[in-house]
């Protein structure tokens, strides 16, 4: 027994809380501990470090040392260095932007481009200022009037259209349901009577409203057609418009989607089934063939509207299914402590219930958005002149015939930074919600 | 002893007063072809305590969700401080404003500090000015003892913490009535008597309350009536004493001999 030591035992004194350890070894010690620790760490390290820089030993004298900026031709480069052309980027450079905007109105989109950051701030950031946020609703008007020209009465008669649509959903239920209307009913008669009311302004009354504000005030910039629209102007049109529309529409198909009322339920899962199964090209042929044979003849709707409209659908179905993952993932408590307070439906939607699911969803929702950009290169396809679409002409021109790489390669890097921006945002934005783990 | 028996002449008085805050009455329920709850009966009088035990499954958790119809009964009436519930979706959510309910796992709003978690109702059901709703958010925290912790998230809370908030929470909609679901089985024991000393606190206060719950020391402590449940049914219920001291019942022996034997 002697010498064997008892289990039990007692703390003698409290033991005092101290500094943790400061990082030792500064860059060194980081390489080490994060580079080379062990064997094979160490051999995939120098691999890699072998791998970028072959790459970069390709790319930089080739992009950088060897490259030719002033030239007005392939062979005018080969003449001077044999690295990329970048002359022909030069020399198309406001084409690839701009498409075939007319030359002195170019400031129209550079403004609704530079505004667009200021109408995008408040949605971004929560530290930008409220009321920045009246300016973003009317964005999509200025913009529209801005590059597209004409009077001002005709956007904003469209969005009369819309404020009459919403009035009816916000005004009516509460006046049918005092008629002795079922609530889910009332509310369906509601969008119903909406959704009419808007259509029945755009299609009978809006020409004669344009006319009769321009006549007592004429605000008019000078019209541009669609036709003329080209270039990393048209795929910002159109990824833009698709993604501010996407949401939204995402959210209330999601919403819908789980509703209680069958008819709603319906509405929405046809609509995302059916747009979901199908490719975006079918849309795209649709908008620009089919379309004109369901409108009323003689109605003038343009073809890039059309497009926005098709691939804003396109992706608020797959934003449906993404935000129907983060509702679903919501644990059910969160929804019945909203309705144990008394929260009514909209009210525990919108504070509770999508404030989290749209949490969850990040990562799938700006999963969306990137591969809606990279889509707006399919208009090529029905004609429209996007950057890839403008490369067809280039190429063929005489002077540059042959130039690949430096072209794809510029339109490419066009999407990284937009794509890259997206995904840094979705990280930002993810980190900044963490607030505690569960 | 003597708090005891004071308690129930306390109960004969409110039972004397007449004056109900829930009334149910021959109310079932089905899940499917599972009858849940079966010809339930029960009047609670303002200003009462109601403990509710009783076996896993035997649908505690059902009847008391059907006081705030976060579960629809099937058949039978429930009547709220006169507000009789039925599917008019103006009556419930008034009824729910004035029913304040503490679940099992807390369900705290993880994206709110708690701070916003207890204004959150007052501010959009009950149209509060923002100054009022947290001024009386802060003094219902400090009621809890957990003033300082009025800016933190859920999410950096104990489960002791997050279960008072929970409270506090409710007790900001100003609500007649209280029901809680096992407020402290998700809970370590240490945790389980700083939430218990609450809502003991509250009792003291003259809330009506209708608690499921194990803690038999509860309980016996602020309860004026024990309900007994089983298979869906209301199976016995008595004054605390009597419950404890002298069950009537085979299956209730049995539920206390086993709940009191560790
Ligand atoms: N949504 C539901 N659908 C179908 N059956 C359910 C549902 N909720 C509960 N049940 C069943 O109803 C019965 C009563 O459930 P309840 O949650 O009320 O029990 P409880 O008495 O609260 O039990 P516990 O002490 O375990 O919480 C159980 O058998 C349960 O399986
Ligand atoms: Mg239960």
């Amino acid at each position: 027994m002697a010498g064997e030591k008892s289990v039990a035992f007692v703390a003698e004194q409290q033991i005092p809380p101290s500094p943790p350890p400061v990082r030792t070894g500064g860059a060194l010690g980081w390489a080490r501990d994060n580079l080379f620790s062990g064997v094979f760490n160490s051999v995939a390290t120098l691999l890699s470090l072998a791998f970028v820089a072959y790459i970069l030993a390709m790319v930089v004298p080739w992009l950088f040392i060897d490259s030719v900026w002033n030239a007005s031709s392939l062979q005018g480069c080969r003449e001077v260095d044999d690295g990329a052309c970048l002359a022909v980027i030069n020399e198309r450079f406001l084409q690839f932007v701009f498409g075939f905007y007319p030359e002195e109105l170019r400031w129209r989109p550079i403004l609704a481009f530079v505004l667009l950051f200021v109408a995008i701030w408040p949605a971004l950031f929560s530290s930008a200022p409220r009321k920045l946020l009246i300016f973003s609703a009317l964005y999509p008007l200025l913009a529209y009037w801005l590059i597209w020209g004409g009077s001002l009465w005709g956007p904003v008669g469209a969005v009369v259209g819309i404020a009459i649509g919403w009035a009816c959903i916000r005004f009516l239920p509460p006046l049918l349901a005092r008629g002795r209307l079922d609530e889910g009913l009332a509310f369906l008669a509601a969008v119903g009577a909406g959704i009419l009311g808007a259509a029945l302004w755009w299609l009978f009354c809006v020409i004669a409203f344009e006319e009769a504000l321009s006549t007592v005030l004429a605000i008019s910039l000078e019209p541009v057609e669609s036709a003329r629209l080209g270039g990393f102007l048209l795929s910002t049109i159109i990824g833009v418009s698709g993604i501010a529309g996407s949401l939204p529409i995402g959210i209330v198909l999601a919403l819908g989607r789980q509703s209680n009322l069958i008819l709603i339920k319906g509405v929405c899962v046809g609509f995302i089934e059916f747009i979901r199964g199908v490719p975006l090209i079918t849309l795209l042929f649709v908008a620009w063939l089919l379309l004109s044979y369901f409108l009323p003849p003689g109605t003038e709707f343009d073809l890039i509207l059309r497009v926005v409209i098709m691939v804003t659908a396109f992706a608020s179905a797959y934003m449906a299914e993404v935000i129907r993952g983060g509702l679903a993932g919501l644990p059910r408590g969160q929804y019945e402590a909203a309705d144990s307070l008394g929260l009514d439906y909209w009210k525990s939607m919108r504070l509770i219930v999508l404030p989290q699911a749209l949490k969850i969803s990040i990562p799938g929702i700006v999963n969306t958005f990137i591969g809606l950009f990279k889509d707006t290169t399919l208009v090529i396809i029905i004609g429209l002149l996007d950057p890839v679409g403008l490369l067809q002409p280039i190429r063929a021109d005489q002077n540059w015939n042959g130039i690949v790489w430096e072209l794809y390669g510029f339109i490419a890097l066009f999407f990284f930074i937009f794509c890259f921006a997206m995904s840094r945002y979705s990280m930002y934005l993810e980190r900044n919600l963490d607030v505690g783990h569960r | 002893m003597t708090a005891a028996t004071e308690r129930d002449e306390e109960r004969r008085a409110m039972t004397a007063s007449g004056e109900v805050a829930i009334e149910i009455a021959g109310m079932n329920k089905w899940f499917g072809d599972f009858h849940v709850l079966r010809d339930i009966n029960l009047t609670v009088y303002r200003g009462e305590r109601i403990v509710v035990c009783g076996p896993s499954g035997s649908g505690k958790s059902t009847l008391i969700r059907c006081i705030n119809a976060l579960e629809n009964h099937q058949a039978g009436r429930i009547v709220v401080e006169g507000t009789e519930l039925s599917s008019d979706i103006k009556n419930i959510d008034r009824i729910r404003s004035e029913v304040g309910m503490c679940f099992q796992h807390f369900n705290l709003f993880p994206h709110l500090s708690v701070i916003e978690n207890c204004t959150l109702a007052p501010i959009w059901v009950r149209r509060e000015p923002k100054k009022e709703a947290e001024d009386r958010a802060r003094y219902f925290l400090e009621r809890v003892k957990i003033g300082d912790q009025a800016l933190k998230y859920p999410g950096q809370l104990s489960g002791g913490q997050q279960q008072r908030v929970a409270i506090a929470r409710s007790l900001c909609m100003q609500p007649r009535i209280m029901l809680f679901d096992e407020p402290t089985s998700a809970l370590d024991p240490e945790m389980i008597k700083e939430v218990l000393d609450v809502m003991v606190d509250l009792a003291e206060s003259g809330m009506t309350m209708l608690v499921v719950s194990h803690e038999m020391g509860f309980a016996r402590q602020v309860a004026h009536r024990i309900i007994f449940m089983d298979e869906g049914q209301i199976v016995e219920q008595n004054e605390p004493e009597a419950f404890f001291n002298n069950p009537q019942s085979e299956r209730t022996k049995l539920f206390l001999s086993q709940i009191l034997s560790h």
